[in-house]
């Protein structure tokens, strides 16, 4: 297992280097909220082990990381959404 | 194996996200795309483990994302570094309690390098915390922006450093007490972090918000090893990788190196300081007269063809973005052609300028980053500076032992005239003295650019 996600972590930073080095400087603030959204991944390891263990004080550890991912998450892709629909909004106008 | 090309599935959404960021006509279905395949992350997840019926595991989830979304609705956009800073705190130490909640499921015997993730994951997690707390504080006056060097040598770091490795691999294998190695290094990546967020002053916080957000990737990628999800692996590595990036980005374009940043070594000596302060008192009147060539400006602007405006950070703090867009459209209306310099650190995250100039609706297509439009000050009839010193000052070329020196700036001084709309003559962040401003070809207006440019509105 060990080997398989070391791999897995060697193709998904170079994948990432490739592309995000293409992304223009005009969009690295909505780049960095949207990366910062995906940070919060680790919600997904906050739900395994709440859904999997049931003592007290595993529950409220994993529990307070739930609510700090899931603010993470939805936070991050909603600034995102909103900094990327002023940019939108001024695409539509010139296509007017 | 399945669990791998599941998270292959997965990343592969994510992928698309970014390579839709390529563009700002594809950025927010991108965006969408990402928030689509997050989501679905979390339901699969859920059901894996079989927490659909699970109450209390959806009351946090509720309860933190509806957090989430208040937060994002409310903040402005000259708060987004903040905004940022304190997400990537939150996702550092969700990822630093995943991994020690994680650690108690560990059985007996289990992996050398599972107790050596978990204790990776907390440290990196917590010291992530800790520094966007203290960087999202400074960013918004909670405490004062100037950098604070609490370990003048970086000695104290260094220890810190070693005495965390120790306990990191006393943690590997010495298991039995697994509690204390976790409180031990809370407390020492804790204090790391503070010391490293106090030491960044203003105009750097760009390279420590983007150091952060890739600590935060990092967190949650060695999280993944511990409980080992290879989405978390592979995702975290990604978001680590653009957070180097733009770190590296921000570097070069102050001409500093990481660890210069780190180091809080950013100001001139005090001494010097104290110099140009008494040197702006002595010459008040000089820029009294200054001013008072009010009336040339007009004509400038009559005669001028090509513009360019350079927009700098004091801009946003004076909130004059909407005073821009109205001199841009006043311009454009008068038939002229008018470009907008962005320097790469204008601003305290990178492309917080586009940002904030995107807010009041204008075209991202005038946006030119400094690569661009550097060639094309010889010929342009004027400049406006509105807000922006360091990123101007002809000094950077020559000024040898400066903290700008070699910082390649936006050559405005090659422009036929320049108009600046500083706040003051007092030197930019980096403590030294603007030569722009005495240059033959430059018009100076002191003051609040919310009031300023509203004057250069009215002459054109």
């Amino acid at each position: 297992m060990l080997f398989a996600l070391i791999i897995f972590l060697v193709a998904c930073a170079i994948l990432g280097y490739r592309i995000i080095s293409s992304v223009p400087s005009l969009l690295h603030t909505p780049l960095m909220s949207g990366m910062n959204a995906l940070s919060g991944i680790t919600v997904l390891g906050a739900i395994a082990v709440f859904a999997t263990v049931d003592s007290g004080i595993v529950q409220f550890l994993s529990g307070a990381a739930l609510v700090l991912a899931m603010i993470n998450v939805v936070g991050g892709f909603w600034v995102t959404d909103r900094m990327l629909k002023m940019f939108d909004s001024s695409v539509r106008r010139k296509n007017k | 194996m399945s669990v791998i090309i599941i998270a292959a599935i997965f990343i592969v959404g994510f992928i698309l996200q970014i390579r839709l960021m390529q563009s700002p006509k594809t950025a927010l279905l991108g965006n969408r795309i990402g928030a689509a395949f997050m989501g679905a992350a979390i339901i699969y997840t859920i059901i894996a483990y079989g927490g659909m019926g699970n109450a209390s595991l959806w009351l946090w989830l509720v309860i933190g994302g509806f957090a989430g979304v208040s937060l994002g609705h409310v903040v402005k956009m000259i708060q987004m570094p903040q905004m940022v800073g304190m997400l990537n705190g939150f996702g550092g130490v969700a990822s630093a309690l995943v991994a020690i909640a994680g650690s108690s499921l560990f059985v007996s015997g289990a992996s050398w390098y599972l107790w050596l993730t978990a204790s990776l994951a907390l440290s990196v997690g917590v010291l992530t915390f800790t520094g966007s707390m203290v960087a999202a504080m400074k960013l918004q006056g909670i405490i004062s922006g100037k950098p604070v060097n609490l370990d003048e040598s970086g000695k104290l770091q260094q220890i810190l450093l070693l005495i965390a490795a120790v306990l990191v691999l006393l943690s590997t294998f010495i298991t039995g007490i697994y509690t204390v190695w976790v409180i031990l290094l809370i407390i020492i990546a804790a204090v790391y972090g503070v010391i490293m967020a106090l030491r960044v002053g203003g105009a750097d916080m760009p390279v420590v918000i983007s150091l952060l957000n890739s600590f935060s990737g990092v967190a949650a990628s060695i999280t993944g090893f511990a409980v080992e999800d290879p989405l978390l692996v592979g995702v975290g590595a990604v978001v680590g990788v653009s957070g180097l990036i733009l770190t590296r980005i921000m570097c070069r374009a102050m001409n500093r190196s990481l660890s210069a940043v780190l180091t809080g070594m950013t100001t001139v000596s005090n001494s010097k300081k104290a110099e140009n302060l008494t040197h702006v008192s002595n010459s008040l009147e000089e820029v009294h007269e200054k001013k008072t060539r009010g009336t040339d400006i007009g004509k400038i602007i009559n005669l001028s063809k090509k513009v360019i405006i350079v927009p700098g950070y004091g801009m946003a703090v004076a909130q004059a973005q909407g005073k821009v867009k109205d001199l841009i459209d006043c311009m454009e209306k008068a038939g002229k052609q008018v470009k907008i310099g962005i320097h790469p650190v204008a601003g305290r995250m990178p492309g917080h300028m586009n940002v904030l100039l995107a807010e009041v609706g204008i075209d991202y297509d005038k946006l030119y980053d400094m690569d661009t439009i550097n060639p094309e000050f010889e010929n342009t009839d004027l400049t406006i500076v509105i807000g922006a010193c360091d990123v101007v000052n002809p000094s950077a070329n020559t000024a040898e032992g400066t903290p700008i020196y070699g910082m390649p700036i936006l050559e405005v001084e090659k422009s036929k005239n320049v108009i600046v709309c500083n706040l003051d003559e007092k030197p930019g962040y980096s403590g030294v003295e603007n030569t722009l401003y005495s240059m033959e070809n430059v018009i100076t207006i002191w003051g609040n650019a919310s009031e300023t440019v509203p004057t250069i509105t009215e002459a054109c």
